[in-house]
């Protein structure tokens, strides 16, 4: 037994906001009220901290397996635990690529073996994610894939996608889309804009992107699917999600941590700036933080993306894609979101908990603190100050562009099926 | 003294003052090109790392004369030969050569940002030779030079820079350079070589996509090299090219009658240029190459006899601002 004492319960599930303790057993919430006593539990002190349900991360790299130099499962899901999550979604973009069930087994198994958080995996779309053929997406989904996607890249062509989409229907599955015209990004590194011509970086336009969000909100209005936008990085890829949502169809998205903080402008030649969607401009800033606080974004999502240190340590234009982001995405919600005054706390635990769980339609089961439910706990502070260094990481990477900056408020205890998986 | 520093990497973080005060420095160094004997002490027992990683012929050649004349001794590195092939990094590759002790690195590569890049993690003076399509700053600092001495100012002139300048680095370190000198600089070339974002560049920036209009009154025009694979990029014909954007005697015309051309090099004849206005009075083409070695020699004496130590702490180190 595991009792959680004085801290503040923020529970979107339940709408609750309120000082109470929590008492775990047997691996599920088993009481929540005030005053609880119970003298053979092991006593948690959530004093000044805020309870909350497991935060899931719909968007990671584990790189396990094939790229177990930059990270493994069990590497990239203890730096989870430490950023709070309890649950993380891997991307498929694996070697081989996740794209039959024999792969999703081996993630779910090394997982069940060695992994401090709950791993739902992600099974491509096509075949090696090549965009020719449809993977073996029903196979994967009994051995346990949450979703398909062939991130990394978009699902390649608009027949393929409706293909997917149309497949997916029935399986009840999402299908997440990388949102990238291939022809106007080609080569590009950054953004394009001011920052792209003065450090004489090849950018590509903010149109590359929401031109494939439109593609995509189209094709799933002709096929009824459930789609979902990965890493949204523009005001008009917003627009495109706020338009389907009016129409009722089942169109969600998701924003980094690093796409809601930094610019084009934070761009220097470090490759730890070097992200795709790369960083975008102030006007699509405010367009994500106005769709954070508005309904508009259903989860933030971390796209984790570990690459060892010597990949990065090089020239700009011909370092690998991608940040780390486990252990920074809830200090940076509170540091740019809730400090900020843009969201509420109650708004950023839901973009963290009940809404990607919504993306993956576990709407009766999500997130939740009510008796019965499964001890997923995420306890943070609002309030502790401290500074990240991106070398104390479990990750066996580095590429934060946020090492060293200094937080108000971060994970504090990550509980998982009712055990502690970490304490600050 | 203010004007000192670690390394040059680009003309955008300089003053007015520290671009003045270099261009002074290569004045004795113009005299000097014309001495019967071409050899200073200045550099003796000195080594300066060529380190060309993207095929240059111009611009090692001008370096290595400079280097030559000052006394020092260089060691060469060029992409073709280097273990970049073996697929050593950049860091490793730099880190090697500065291990054999040179007294500064002068370094080309394809990648912008690649000489911030390295002067971050070695201790001698880093000169950037060309980085991508970010800046060339000792083309910079040589084209100043050859426009003071022709019209002896540089304050306030109206420049046209007709080409790719979306792709070019000597056009990035030139607006800079003029515009801090009260320029106004007038681009040009075909619509998607002028990207809007230019404006931005620096003050007084203007976009003007016709020749025609971008040289009434201008006091300098610069063509800039037409990279042939660059035509292929948005698939803009040569001869499409030349129709609209060649600079010819009759379009030279259109500028002021006293206005000089600059060319950086190397010039295709008949393409960017009209070999017309090349040989012309006009014409600088010439004088910017010596006035190149000038200019190198100028740059090599401040950072490598500047600094007996160069990891003499207290000097003022010059990095590109972001």
């Amino acid at each position: 037994m595991l009792l959680i004492k004085n801290g503040r319960v923020l529970d979107p599930s339940r709408e609750t906001d309120q000082l109470l303790d929590v008492l775990v057993d047997k691996g599920k919430i088993a009481k929540v009220g005030q005053g609880i006593s119970a003298p053979d539990a092991l006593l948690l002190d959530a004093s000044g901290c805020i309870v909350a349900p497991g935060f899931i991360d719909l968007h990671c790299h584990l790189r396990e397996p094939g790229g177990e130099i930059s990270e493994t499962i069990e590497s990239g899901t203890q730096s989870a635990a430490r950023g709070g999550f309890t649950a993380v979604c891997p991307m498929p973009n694996t070697q081989p690529v996740n794209d039959n069930a024999s792969v999703t087994r081996a993630i779910m198994e090394r997982a069940a073996a060695i992994s401090p958080v709950r791993v739902w995996p992600i099974g491509a779309a096509s075949k090696e994610s090549k965009g020719e053929q449809l993977a073996e997406i029903a196979a994967m989904q009994q051995a346990g894939a949450v979703a398909v996607s062939d991130d990394g890249r978009p699902i390649a062509s608009s027949r393929l996608l409706r293909q997917v989409m149309e497949y997916c229907v029935p399986l009840r599955l999402p299908v997440i889309d990388h949102c990238e015209d291939a022809s106007l990004a080609a080569g590009a590194v950054m953004r394009e804009g001011s920052r792209s011509i003065r450090l004489g970086l090849k950018g590509m336009p903010a149109a590359a992107e929401s031109i494939c969000a439109g593609r995509d909100v189209e094709v799933a209005l002709l096929s009824g699917a459930r789609l979902h936008i990965a890493h949204l990085s523009t005001r008009r890829s917003l627009d495109h999600v706020r338009n389907a949502k009016r129409q009722g169809l089942a169109v969600t998205c998701e924003v980094t941590p690093h796409h809601f903080t930094l610019t084009d402008e934070d761009v220097q030649y470090d490759a730890n700036f070097k992200m795709n969607p790369p960083l975008a401009s102030q006007d699509d800033r405010a367009a994500l933080l106005e769709g954070l606080a508005d309904g508009t974004v259903d989860a933030i999502a971390t796209d984790h993306a570990p690459h060892h240190p010597a990949s990065k340590d090089v020239e700009f234009d011909r370092a690998p894609f991608g940040v780390i982001g486990f252990e920074t995405a809830i200090a940076l919600a509170l540091n740019e979101l809730v400090h900020a005054k843009r969201i509420s706390l109650m708004r950023m635990v839901e973009l963290f908990t009940t809404g990607p769980a919504r993306v993956l339609g576990k709407n009766g089961e999500g997130p939740s603190l009510g008796q019965g439910s499964p001890a997923d706990i995420t306890i943070f502070s609002a309030e502790w100050e401290w500074t990240y260094r991106a070398a104390e990481s479990p990750s066996r990477s580095r590429n934060s562009p946020f090492d060293g900056r200094k937080f108000r408020g971060g994970p504090v205890a990550t509980i998982v099926g009712g055990k502690i998986v970490y304490r600050a | 003294m203010s004007h000192r520093f670690h390394h040059l990497l680009a003309i955008e973080p300089l003053s007015r003052e520290q671009i003045t005060f270099l261009l002074d420095q290569a004045k004795p160094f113009q005299e000097f090109q014309r001495y019967p004997l071409k050899k200073l002490a200045t550099l003796r027992g000195k080594t300066i790392s060529l380190s060309f990683f993207e095929n240059s012929t111009r611009t090692r050649i001008s370096f290595a004369t400079a280097a030559s004349r000052l006394g020092a001794d260089t060691m060469n590195l060029q992409a073709e030969s280097s273990s970049v092939k073996k697929g050593e990094s950049l860091i490793d590759t730099v880190r090697t050569l500065e291990a054999m002790r040179p007294d500064a690195i002068v370094m080309r590569h394809s990648s912008s940002g690649a000489a911030e890049f390295i002067s971050r993690r070695v201790d001698v003076p880093v000169i950037n030779a060309g980085d991508g399509t970010h800046e060339h700053p000792t083309q910079g600092l040589l084209d100043a030079l050859t426009i003071r001495d022709r019209l002896g100012r540089l304050d306030g002139l109206r420049v046209t820079i007709i080409g790719d300048i979306l792709h070019s680095r000597v056009a990035r370190s030139n607006i800079h350079l003029l515009a801090k000198f009260g320029a106004k600089v007038t681009l040009c070339g075909p619509a998607m070589w002028l990207p809007r974002e230019l404006d931005c560049l620096a003050p007084n920036v203007v976009r003007v996509p016709v020749l025609e209009e971008a040289l009434g009154d201008a006091q300098v025009v610069m063509a800039l090299r037409i990279q042939q694979e660059r035509l292929h990029e948005p698939s803009l014909p040569a001869d499409e090219y030349i129709l609209r954007y060649q600079l010819t005697p009759a379009r030279l015309r259109l500028a002021r009658p006293d206005a000089i051309v600059l060319h950086p090099g190397p010039m295709i004849r008949g393409l960017e240029i009209d070999p017309a206005v090349a040989d012309s009075p006009q014409s600088c083409i010439l004088e910017q190459v010596t006035n190149g070695l000038a200019v190198r020699m100028a740059i090599l004496f401040e950072l490598v006899a500047g600094s007996t130590d160069p990891q003499e702490p207290g000097k003022d180190s010059i990095h590109a601002s972001h």
